[in-house]
């Protein structure tokens, strides 16, 4: 019975082709939308997630304040010191503090000079081990520093792949600091973050007479000891640096994170950025409902004297309703499926150019089930409701004046 | 004496177009038996139509009452007037009226989905009746692609196919041949006396209705003569 009203409903669709295709273009412009950038946005916090849990979650970062974007440095923001450190060290429950300096400076090589970011590593090799590991950095060409190297570098695996420079920087080259030389030991393993994959590493001591920094750090890198709560050492650690600088609680101008926060706050802002998506796509939405409605009311209004027919052999209001009800659901649901495909290909497409031109495997949709049935069931109930008005105005057509219709 | 199967007391219709109103039925009396064929003549707006469609359920009075099998129709809901257009009454129009986007054997299987008939069921009953019309061989044909007697012959087949006891035809000839007209007549004679199918039928043409048991005169909404032609029902 409703078999024969979605076969009657899809033959309806069928004589008028392009109409119906115009019409869900609305609907699975939206969907697809939807579809591949939820996805991507999900295999993002995956791929996230999944990167700090293989970091640790027993590591605890302290920064004076900033906005959370862009690395330390960047911006006018008061630097950390040795007698922050200290403190650091001293807090209950931590087993390890490293202080980083990571600024931009001027790095020349074969008479080029660009730019680049130059991350410190300490001088002790026991906090030089611990930043390998927190970071997973590991060395694909050459070695690591090791104390004593003061003017040795390691690039960033990105400087050693693609031609940023006139050639690739492989070890063994030599570049100038802000005119100082140095001799690149190694190249650092690929990360698939853009930031430490072109960053140049260089001793701390080395770092402070080149760039002439003084006492100051940018981070404070540090571990929880075994058997401690991370989160409950960083609670502590902040209320000490509170006290060391005479701030009440809430007027903080330094940030204590632990990768479970630092998830959070990503999580945070990536649901921003969907919910903005999810905005626009449901504009997108919106506007092909009323594509739907719009084509619902035409076919109703050239089917009028189908509809008198109908009803002189037997249709009920109801049967009526039915078949231009299920034709808008049809609509609706196919565009939706379109969609789906649609959004689906896209993602994968992002995938693509992310793994192939961008080198980052962050770009990974996820499509989920719950996704892929909610977009459809969605896509449905938007055809559905785009067609209530024109369906019932169908069914409540007088037979005799329909029959008269021209 | 057999019960009259249609009955109209009193009928009135009125249609408002804007301010001025047309009484398009004036106070219309008429009794039909089971089993009997009635012509309806009068000239063009003297409210045959506005009569058969009463008679199928399609439309109200404005005043005056319709009984169907002794039912008075103002009394019945929606869907029960829904449901005696699909069962008890089949309806054949001057312009045919098919579907233009289904095939012949699926307009004549129409009335049958909405009776919930299985698909099987319709079917087999649509190929039946559209081989009893002669149309056996068409039944894949869309409407365009038939003859304008073909196409009234699908109509025809449409209306018998959920074996109702009225048939109604408004002017089926009208726009049909004389010769084709004859066909489509002798089938409605055939079924009035072979089926004992009750027939009301609007015509213009007197060698047409002259098939009937009685014809009807109409004129500006109300019986003005009517003339018995043979004994039937
Ligand atoms: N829906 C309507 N709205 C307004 N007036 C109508 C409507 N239907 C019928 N009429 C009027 O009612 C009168 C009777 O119409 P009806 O169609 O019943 O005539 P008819 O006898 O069938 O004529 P014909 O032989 O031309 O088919 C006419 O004057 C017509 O204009
Ligand atoms: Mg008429």
């Amino acid at each position: 019975m409703l078999l024969d009203y979605f076969l009657y409903a899809f033959n309806g669709l069928k004589q008028r082709k392009l109409r119906s295709w115009l019409t869900m273009v609305g609907i699975f412009i939206g969907i697809a939308a939807v579809v591949s950038l939820i996805s991507l946005g999900e295999g993002l916090e995956q791929a996230i997630i999944g990167q700090f849990a293989s970091v640790g979650i027993d590591r605890i970062i302290v920064q004076n304040a900033n906005t959370g974007f862009g690395p330390p440095g960047s911006f006018d923001i008061k630097s950390l010191t040795e007698h922050d450190k200290e403190i650091v060290e001293k807090t209950k429950g931590i087993e390890i503090a490293v202080g980083r300096l990571i600024r931009s400076a001027q790095v020349e090589f074969k008479d080029e000079a660009q730019f680049q970011f130059l991350g410190s590593w300490p001088e002790k090799k026991e906090e030089g081990d611990f930043i390998l590991e927190s970071f997973s950095f590991s060395v694909s060409e050459g070695r690591m520093l090791k104390p004593g190297d003061q003017f040795r570098v390691v690039v960033g695996n990105m400087l050693n792949e693609k031609e940023i420079y006139p050639k690739k920087i492989i070890a063994g080259d030599k570049l100038k600091i802000n005119g100082f030389d140095f001799e690149v030991v190694g190249v650092m393993g690929k990360t698939g973050n853009p930031q430490f994959d072109s960053i140049v590493i260089i001793m701390e001591d080395a770092m402070r007479e080149v760039l002439d920094i003084g006492d100051e750090f940018d981070l404070i890198a540090a571990k929880a000891g075994k058997g401690e709560d991370p989160s409950k050492v960083a609670e502590e650690l902040a209320k000490n640096i509170r006290k060391d600088r005479g701030l009440k609680k809430g007027q903080e101008d330094f940030e204590v994170q632990t990768p479970q926060q630092i998830v959070e706050t990503f999580g945070i802002v990536l649901f921003a950025v969907q919910a903005v998506i999810v905005g626009i796509a449901a504009i997108s939405l919106l506007v092909g409902g009323i594509g739907i409605t719009n084509t619902m009311y035409t076919s109703v209004l050239e089917r009028t004297r189908e509809i008198g027919i109908m009803k002189s052999i037997g249709a009920r209001n109801s049967d009526i309703f039915k078949l231009f009800f299920i034709e808008s659901g049809i609509l609706g649901m196919v565009g939706g499926i379109i969609g789906v495909i649609l959004g689906f290909g896209l993602g994968k497409l992002v995938e693509n150019v992310g793994k192939t031109v961008l080198g980052t495997e962050l770009l990974t949709p996820v499509f989920s089930p719950l996704l892929i049935i909610s977009a459809l069931l969605f896509s449905f109930i938007v055809g559905s409701i785009s067609g209530l008005m024109p369906a019932l105005q169908a069914s409540k057509l007088n037979p005799v004046d329909a029959l008269r219709y021209k | 004496m057999k019960n009259a199967i249609i009955k109209l007391d009193d009928v009135w219709k009125t249609y408002r177009m804007g301010n001025v109103k047309v009484n398009a039925l004036r106070g219309l009396d008429l009794a039909i038996k089971e089993g009997e064929f009635v012509a309806i003549m009068g000239p063009s707006g003297s409210g045959k139509s506005t009569a058969v469609n009463m008679v199928g359920a399609l439309d109200m009075p404005t005043k005056g009452k319709i009984y169907l099998e002794n039912r008075d129709i103002s009394k019945l809901s929606e869907s029960d007037l829904a449901q005696i257009r699909g069962k008890k009454i089949g309806f054949i129009f001057q312009q045919f009226n098919l579907i233009n986007t289904l095939s012949a054997l699926e307009n004549v299987a129409l009335p049958m989905v909405f009776q919930g008939v299985s698909k099987e069921e319709r079917i087999k009953r649509a190929k039946n009746i559209l081989e009893m019309v002669g149309l056996g061989d068409r039944i894949n044909h869309k409407p365009t692609e038939l003859s304008g007697g073909q196409q009234q012959r699908v109509a025809i087949a449409r209306a018998l196919a959920n074996n109702p006891e009225v048939v109604l035809a408004d002017e089926p000839t009208g726009n049909l041949d004389s010769k084709t007209g004859e066909t489509v007549i002798s089938f409605l004679t055939n079924l009035n006396k072979k089926d004992k199918k009750t027939i009301i039928l609007v015509t213009h043409d007197m060698n047409i209705a002259k098939h009937a048991n009685r014809i009807e005169f109409l004129k500006d909404g109300t019986i003005v003569k009517s003339k018995k032609l043979r004994i039937g029902g």
